[in-house]
């Protein structure tokens, strides 16, 4: 319990702790308390981080695409329901994932562990076990949504850095403040509904570090609370790990086009010519009062690159990648890229411009082919 | 699925039924055994270290769109065989360029399927399982088990199609 109450006493304390530092370091030197982790935590606070590059690894050869081209951190899961990317053949064991963290430490790059779903009653165990692993192997951070896993990591592993994943669906600094203060969270993944007037006022009322998303598939806007894909093949994000898992997906050619079924029901076809999305329900064209049209949600990918200038104005700690269902190519096209953006409005925020190139090479990636600006922009307040 | 250059014209009903109650039928195309052969002999050495049995005996089928070739195959424990012409569990269609570039990890399966170039007919989810076992697998590692320094050709084609 020691670090637990440490990490709420430091929480209060200004960022700029370079000065008295060595003190508090030297005073838990005789007091025997374990440094290691107090020293990462005075780092952090003394030199907070600034857009980290956190990109997605579904695999290894993901991992080291990443952190070959440039990301500051990757994100990865276990193979099973214990994270919302539960597909087939995807994901991490204790040797992959041994390799994936020994790769990255090497080159100094932080893995974080997505354990983002909801446990079940009856196979909690499985998220306990989860959480062990993670702090055994030696991850950064755990993404954790589910309070109650919370409570068990940082009662299990007080060192454990906790991240609260977007699953976890907090929009406001009252709910953000709320899991820091309950469970010593130290980042917080937004949502993808906020403007950034609204991030920015999360920002402006709380010390915990806030990640937004950059760039890749967006979701309907309840993240961590959908339904739809339980609605229509009984699996849901939140407890299988899956939203349409491929066991519920079917794509058939056919003369009127290609047609994609959700456990039956079909959910769209595509003329020849047009770009296909994702098979999701949210995604799916549906007749609405005799009108047949993406009745829920666009299939397009959030871009914020033409946003980075505000968001390092902000001081946004993290940009993350979606994409851990995708291949080390995509992985090593997008890192590239934005490390390369990254980069150029750190070294000068007021010039800062996207480059054509790099928008033609994430729009050529992106779902659906069309980039948005997704919420961010949005004039709401 | 049938592909429509395999269409037949409609066959007289009762040797329709007669070839429809033959247990296997036999024709297994000279372009399937040589695929399965090559895949012996290049990919199996560094894929066979990995948990295949999950998919032992499903069979695919690869139609490369632009030379309308199809390829039929299954994996087992000694490695790939290949299948007679017939439905398979899964079908892949796309390019032989795409195919090509797909192989050599230069492009992402979803960003072709996103722009039309590749489709995934049949069991979802053993397409998606397949294809992320073998996003799982090391390109470097793989090249060096490849015979008679195939491997640096791979490597090498896949360094010089990423620089133009």
């Amino acid at each position: 319990m020691y670090f637990a109450d440490l990490h709420t006493a430091f929480a209060s304390i200004e960022h700029n702790l370079g000065g008295i530092k060595h003190l508090i370091l030297d005073k838990l030197k005789d007091m025997k308390v374990c440094l290691a982790p107090v020293k990462n935590l005075l780092d952090d606070m003394s030199n907070p981080p600034l857009l980290e590059l956190i990109c997605p690894a579904g695999s290894l050869p993901a991992l080291k695409a990443a952190v070959d081209n440039g990301a500051d951190g990757v994100y990865l899961g276990l193979k099973d329901n214990t994270n919302a990317r539960n597909f087939s053949g995807l994901n991490f064991d204790e040797k992959s994932l041994t390799e994936g963290i020994r790769y990255a430490h090497t080159k100094k790059r932080k893995v974080l562990m997505a354990l983002n779903t909801y446990p079940q009653p009856a196979t909690l165990s499985r998220w306990h076990q989860a959480v062990d692993t993670a702090a055994s192997l030696g991850v950064d951070a755990i993404i954790l949504a589910d309070p109650g896993l919370m409570a068990y990591a940082r009662k299990t592993h007080p060192q454990l850095r906790l991240h609260l994943s977007v699953q976890g669906s907090a929009t406001s600094y009252e709910a953000v403040n709320f899991y820091r203060e309950r469970f010593g969270i130290q980042r917080a993944v937004l949502p993808r509904v906020l403007s950034l007037a609204q991030v920015e006022n999360v920002i402006e009322n709380t010390d915990v570090e806030i990640e937004l998303f950059g760039f890749g598939g967006l979701c309907v806007m309840v993240e961590g609370r959908c339904l739809l894909s339980s609605y229509a093949c009984g699996d849901s994000p939140n407890t299988f790990g899956a939203c349409s898992p491929g066991h519920a997906v079917r794509w058939e050619q056919t003369p009127k086009g290609m047609e994609t079924r959700l456990n039956g029901v079909l959910i769209d076809r595509y003329a020849d010519n047009e770009k296909a999305g994702y098979p999701t329900l949210c995604k799916g064209r549906f007749e609405v009062q005799g009108e047949t049209y993406y009745a829920l949600e666009e299939p397009t990918s959030l871009n914020s690159m033409d946003m980075l200038p505000e968001m390092a104005r902000l001081g946004i700690a993290a940009i993350k990648i979606e994409g851990r269902q995708r291949s080390p190519a995509y992985v090593a096209q997008v890192t590239q890229v934005w490390r390369a953006a990254i980069d150029a409005v750190k070294k000068d925020r007021a010039t800062f411009k996207a480059q054509p190139a790099w928008q033609t090479a994430l729009a050529k990636v992106s779902e659906g082919s069309m980039n948005t600006l997704g919420a961010y922009y949005r004039p709401w307040k | 699925m049938m592909l429509p250059a395999m269409q037949l014209p409609a066959m007289p009903q009762p040797l329709a039924r007669l070839v429809a109650n033959i247990p296997a039928w036999p024709l297994v195309t000279p372009a399937s055994h040589a695929f399965a052969l090559a895949a012996n002999l290049v990919a199996w050495p560094s894929l066979r270290e990995m948990d295949w049995t999950q998919i032992h005996g499903r069979r695919f089928c690869v139609q490369i769109r632009d030379i309308s070739l199809s390829l039929h195959f299954s994996l087992h424990a000694n490695g790939f065989r290949a299948e007679r012409t017939a439905p398979a569990d899964v079908t892949f269609t796309a390019t032989s360029a795409d195919f090509a570039r797909l192989a050599l990890r230069l492009e992402d399966p979803d960003t072709l399927f996103f722009n039309r170039r590749l489709l995934i007919e049949g069991d979802t989810d053993l397409g998606l399982g397949v294809k992320n076992m073998l996003d799982a697998v090391e390109l470097e590692t793989a090249a060096a088990k490849m015979p008679a320094g195939m491997g640096r050709v791979v490597l090498l084609l896949r360094r010089l199609t990423t620089q133009s």
